[in-house]
């Protein structure tokens, strides 16, 4: 096996893996923040939208919400989007639902005393809601977020069922044509080294809101 | 005005899911006067504080405080609120103190009684923390200022909770069962606090079922019982010289022990 052809090529769809990694944390957590706000919302105009959303989300594979942004929104909405662009919305939409899970979880869990003493202070919902709820909320959901984190590490091997050429793609290319399952182990260890970082980062981060109980 | 009434609330009734918790309360407190409820559980003490404090709102019935009227009644005898504006300029007049503290954990002693004057009166952060390091010092607790919560006992976590109600400045002051999370060794110094604040002659009205504190500090005492106040007066007269039967039942319960 050459390895220097192999590596290279293994890092370049490494970053592919990456670039979906972030932009789906970019973009779905503020948006599964707004999907939680909705969901608690006491209009039922806002929670029952949102309770759908979040069924069909979680309820359905993640691999099939892959293939329909990529072959069903042509038919359907006349629109085509490109490989990667659907796998990145996909993994949006979805990752966004559980993100809202995790966030009405952490917020609802803020004992009602904590808004009651900000109200009585004066403090408007708004200031309330950054200033006192949202920082206690963090920490508390730190370790339901670190799941989900090391679960889309992985995850991102899923966009290659619409083509999109990332790090397990490539590899399995090398195995089925090299026939040695080496690959597979490098690719392994690739993720493992993405995912170790992973969890540092939210030790430090679990570390330095230890601060507090 | 020759006797200003900081709060006056009138036959306030409140129900929650059909069952009436408050049957027409009406009491009257006086600038620098301090007024103990005192009553068994469930007699909706507690319920009447939270609504003048607008942690809930009445059905009907009126509350003014400083002058400024929060609620009143409509035609119909239903109770209409005064606008958004207005309700949060008179929640300014109040402070509350928690039986459970309810202080910010993530804020460390300081932040908590600084947080609401920056943010909501708009103090400088230097006003605002010299204002709080006068109020722990009054508190004792001026070594703690960088503690967090969590590292306090009860009756510490309490008085910080009382001197971030004080930094507001309010003109009345509520207290809703303060020592009732604590044990009887602290129960003794959250009394204290509250007692000197009596003595600076502070506005309070405190739930409370410390009865022995009610008859010392308070200059009115509020027996309520079921919804109505059974009874109300001075309380060296309603403590020693009650005709009435159920107040006599409720405070023989407390002498036996």
């Amino acid at each position: 096996m050459n390895y220097q052809v192999l590596l290279p090529q293994m890092l370049e769809a490494t970053l592919m893996s990456l670039r979906i990694f972030f932009i789906t944390l970019i973009f779905s957590l503020p948006l599964g923040m707004l999907v939680a706000m909705g969901r608690m919302s006491r209009l039922k105009i806002l929670n029952l939208p949102m309770r759908f959303y979040i069924l069909i989300m979680r309820g359905t594979p993640l691999m099939l919400q892959l293939l329909f942004l990529f072959y069903g929104m042509k038919p359907i909405f006349g629109i085509q989007l490109d490989r990667v662009l659907s796998a990145e919305a996909a993994f949006i939409l979805n990752y966004a639902a559980y993100f809202a899970e995790i966030f009405r979880g952490g917020i609802e869990s803020i004992p009602r005393g904590q808004h009651e003493a900000a109200k009585v202070l004066g403090f408007t919902k708004k200031q309330t809601f950054f200033r006192i709820i949202l920082p206690q909320v963090v920490k508390r959901i730190l370790p339901p977020m670190g799941n989900e984190f090391i679960t889309l590490v992985k995850d991102t091997s899923l966009a290659q069922v619409i083509g999109v050429v990332e790090l397990l793609k490539v590899t399995s290319n090398w195995v089925s044509s090299s026939v040695s399952m080496t690959p597979f182990v490098i690719a392994a260890l690739f993720y493992l080294a993405m995912n170790a970082v992973v969890t540092r980062c939210f030790t430090v981060a679990e570390n330095k809101l230890s601060y507090y109980r | 005005m020759q006797n200003p009434q900081t709060l006056t609330a009138t036959d306030i009734r409140k129900s929650f899911d059909g069952t009436q918790v408050l049957k027409g309360i009406s009491i009257q407190v006086t600038k620098g006067q301090v007024l103990a409820i005192i009553g068994p559980s469930g007699s909706g003490k507690s319920t009447f504080l939270r609504c003048v404090t607008q942690l809930e709102t009445v059905d009907s019935g009126e509350i003014s405080i400083c002058g400024e009227t929060l609620v009143k009644n409509d035609a119909a005898g239903k109770a209409v609120y005064a606008n958004k504006a207005v309700c949060a300029k008179i929640g300014l007049h109040i402070g509350l103190v928690f039986q459970n503290f309810n202080l910010f954990p993530h804020l460390s002693v300081l932040q908590n009684i600084t947080e609401a004057p920056v943010r909501v009166l708009h103090k400088s952060k230097e006003e605002a923390e010299t204002i709080a390091r006068d109020l722990l010092k009054k508190m004792g607790l001026s070594e703690k200022a960088d503690a967090y919560p969590c590292q306090l006992s009860g009756g510490q976590q309490q008085r910080v909770s009382i001197a971030r109600a004080l930094a507001m400045n309010p003109d009345v002051l509520f207290f809703d069962e303060p020592t009732s999370a604590l044990d009887p060794e602290l129960t003794g110094e959250i009394l204290k606090v509250i007692r000197g604040l009596a003595a600076e002659h502070r506005t309070m009205v405190v739930v409370t079922h410390e009865m022995k504190f009610a008859r010392d500090v308070a200059d009115y005492v509020v027996f309520m019982d079921n919804g109505v106040i059974v009874e109300q007066g001075p309380p060296e007269e309603l403590f020693d010289h009650t005709q009435n039967e159920r107040t006599k039942a409720f405070l023989s319960r407390f002498n036996e022990t």
